[in-house]
């Protein structure tokens, strides 16, 4: 560093903590040397939503949030606007790989426990982001108001009519009119535009403070702080920087070229990322043939449609939501790592990741009765595995395992008996096999056979 | 501090207090900017009432009007159609009607003023979708015998919008007060006495 420049720095760190903050956070800060494939999507998430605020600031400038002129200040920018379309995709297309990006990252916390003690708060931090994403990324579809914008957002705000007594007042409060309307759009860019991603830039500030408080996980859930060297610092750590920046700037790249073909090529992923019924504008007299959310939202979705009564949906979409919030003090094994849990709990978070996309697949499609049973199914498959992971926090006796085994089925026995009606009988009970098998799995297994048993958690990385 | 020379229960009655105060100032300064949420002036105004002619519909016919921004359906229904209310009640969940959507006027089976004419506001009553009229019998499942279908979530209404059991729906659609100005001619949005008053 020539002399002008390193004075410059002093005069700043006498001043500002720029030094200090680039120790702490990047070049002092030590991660553990063996982290994989899955701990690109930390990194990708933050570059997403870079893409996401540079693209949308530009779409302000020339977007007009008026129920008369939205649906065609929309087309606008995809036709007379100078690279117009370019900036819409990047926005349209983000929105979906923001999603891909966090449900991954996601995963790879289940599979390496990385929401487990001491990182609950960084978890907690992680899932109220998630949230914030959903928020955001729901307003902002009503935004080009076309005719999927509108009735969506009227489906979705119309669950909180559901709600006993205040039902109404509240979604009338939230759309600051009687149906979806100007009023509506108008908020709705408020807090697309602003609210939100404050929100969201905070709490990402919180996530990655909480991350290094606490030190990351990785692969193998030991932790490395257990094992420094003389001079204090972890011996299977390696510095942020350069060795993660330059891995992560490797992944950007990847994450890029794969993000640029869908955008020039195919924005719309075949009306996956953005719905075909969207390019006719808002009618307030045709409600699309079929509605279905866009993608990252069907899997609660179909847990919503999948309980009769309107209001109890609305309760188990939520506690679908809810439930992942307590994931730290639900699994309660002290193993952190998938690599020396044992195999029943790998085919149980099998199921719950093969559960999601059904249920997500599910929601894509319009209601038959084979469809509306199986959605029942497959909700009843995403709580029991979160039931089923709290009773892999320990080892247990066979009264334990029978016990739980037959209650769970008979609750759910019971259920399909309550709402048992000529018309149903038997898809109810050619669907009974799903919950059935996998309690047999996941509850008898443990003790029928040697599957349950875990393996010896190294000391040290072993990579 | 140094000096502990102080009374700490003087001191914590003062943040408390003043805590108290604040917390009270906070909630009301949030008032008015939750408040400004709700319905405005203007959105509260906009309901004039519709006025619609239907003389020149043919039995079968469905049209569709607009009012309060909502859609509005009226069905001139053929004697067909008409006989198939009465044969439907164990399958639906409110058939007498009993639940406040409608008008006294229209609590009866027909949920309408005169049998012929059926006023309906067109919103699903479990999340608000449009449902489609499918008049045709035996085209939703074998049993149906006309109605409307709700393909967000598969709701279905019988052809005075009742609502089936079993189907995430569970009122009746809603009729909106509408009354005949002369014969062939509604008035959507007020009741008779609505407008005599």
């Amino acid at each position: 560093m020539s002399g002008i420049a390193r004075g410059l720095l002093g005069w700043i760190d006498a001043r500002f903590p720029l030094s200090k903050m680039w120790r702490e956070h990047l070049s002092e800060y030590y991660a553990p040397k063996n982290f994989n494939f899955w701990y690109f999507f930390g990194s990708l998430a933050l570059l997403v939503l870079v893409i996401q605020i540079l693209s949308g600031i530009f779409l302000t400038m020339h977007y007009k949030p008026d129920a008369e002129l939205a649906f065609a200040s929309v087309e606008h920018i995809m036709r007379d606007v100078n690279w117009g379309w370019l900036i819409r995709y990047m926005h349209s297309t983000g929105a979906s790989f923001f999603f891909i990006v966090i449900y991954l990252h996601m995963f790879r916390a289940l599979m390496y426990g990385s929401f487990k003690n001491p990182r609950e708060l960084l978890w907690v931090f992680g899932m109220l982001i998630y949230v914030a994403l959903m928020a955001e990324a729901f307003m902002g579809y009503l935004l080009p108001w076309g005719n999927m914008s509108y009735w969506g957002a009227q489906v979705i705000i119309n669950l909180f009519n559901t709600i006993p007594y205040i039902g109404e007042a509240i979604s009338e409060w939230i759309r600051g009119d009687f149906v979806i309307s100007d009023a509506t759009l108008n908020r709705f860019f408020s807090l697309h535009v602003i609210a939100v991603p404050l929100a969201l830039l905070a709490l990402v500030v919180g996530h990655i403070l909480a991350l290094h408080e606490v030190g990351s996980n990785n692969p193998d859930g030991v932790e490395i702080k257990k094992n420094k060297g003389a001079d204090g610092i972890p011996v299977d750590s390696v510095p942020f920087h350069p060795y993660y920046t330059v891995k992560d700037i490797f992944g950007a790249v990847v994450f890029l070229g794969i993000f640029s073909v869908v955008v020039f090529f195919i924005p719309d992923m075949y009306g996956y990322f953005l719905e075909h019924a969207n390019f006719d504008p808002a009618s307030a007299l045709n409600t699309p043939d079929h509605i279905a959310p866009i993608w990252y939202f069907t899997p609660f979705y179909t847990v919503l449609r999948a309980i009769p009564d309107p209001f109890g949906g609305f309760v188990g979409m939520s506690l679908a939501i809810i439930v992942l919030f307590f994931l730290p003090w639900i699994d309660r094994n002290p193993i952190k790592s998938i690599r020396y849990r044992s195999f029943l709990f790998k085919i149980n978070l099998l199921i719950f990741a093969v559960t999601f996309f059904v249920l997500g697949y599910l929601g894509l499609n319009a209601v038959t009765p084979l469809y509306s049973q199986l959605a029942l199914r497959f909700t009843e498959l995403y709580f029991l595995f979160f039931i089923v992971l709290w009773t892999y926090s320990r080892s247990r006796g066979v009264v334990f395992w029978i016990s739980s085994f037959v209650i769970l089925l008979g609750i759910i026995t019971l259920y399909d008996v309550f709402i048992n009606t000529s018309e149903r009988t038997e898809l109810i009970w050619q669907t009974w096999s799903i919950p059935a098998a996998y309690l047999v799995i996941t509850l008898l297994l443990p003790f029928l056979t040697r599957l349950g048993s875990e393996k010896e958690v190294p000391e040290r990385l072993t990579s | 501090m140094a000096n502990d020379d102080f009374d700490h229960g003087r001191r914590k009655a003062l943040t408390g207090g003043a805590a108290i105060v604040g917390g009270v100032g906070a909630v009301i300064t949030a008032w008015p900017f939750i408040a400004s949420m709700n319905p405005s002036a203007s959105a509260l105004a906009a309901g004039a009432p519709v006025e619609v002619d239907v003389s020149k519909m043919q039995p079968g016919q469905q049209i569709q009007e607009i009012w309060r921004r909502k859609p509005v359906w009226i069905i001139r229904r053929t004697p067909e159609m008409i006989k198939t209310l009465s044969t439907l009640t164990p399958k639906l969940r409110d058939p007498g009607s009993e639940e406040n959507q409608q008008p006294a006027f229209a609590q009866n089976e027909f949920r309408s003023i005169k049998e012929e004419f059926l006023v309906l506001i067109g919103i699903c009553t479990h999340l608000g979708c449009s449902p489609e009229f499918r008049p045709e019998p035996g085209t939703i499942s074998s049993s149906w015998l006309g109605g409307f279908y709700c393909a967000c979530h598969g709701s279905r209404f019988d052809l005075a919008g009742r609502v089936y059991k079993n189907v995430p729906a569970n009122k009746n659609l809603e009729v909106p007060p509408y009354y005949f100005m002369s014969n062939g001619r509604i008035l959507i949005g007020m009741t008779r006495e609505e407008a005599a008053a």
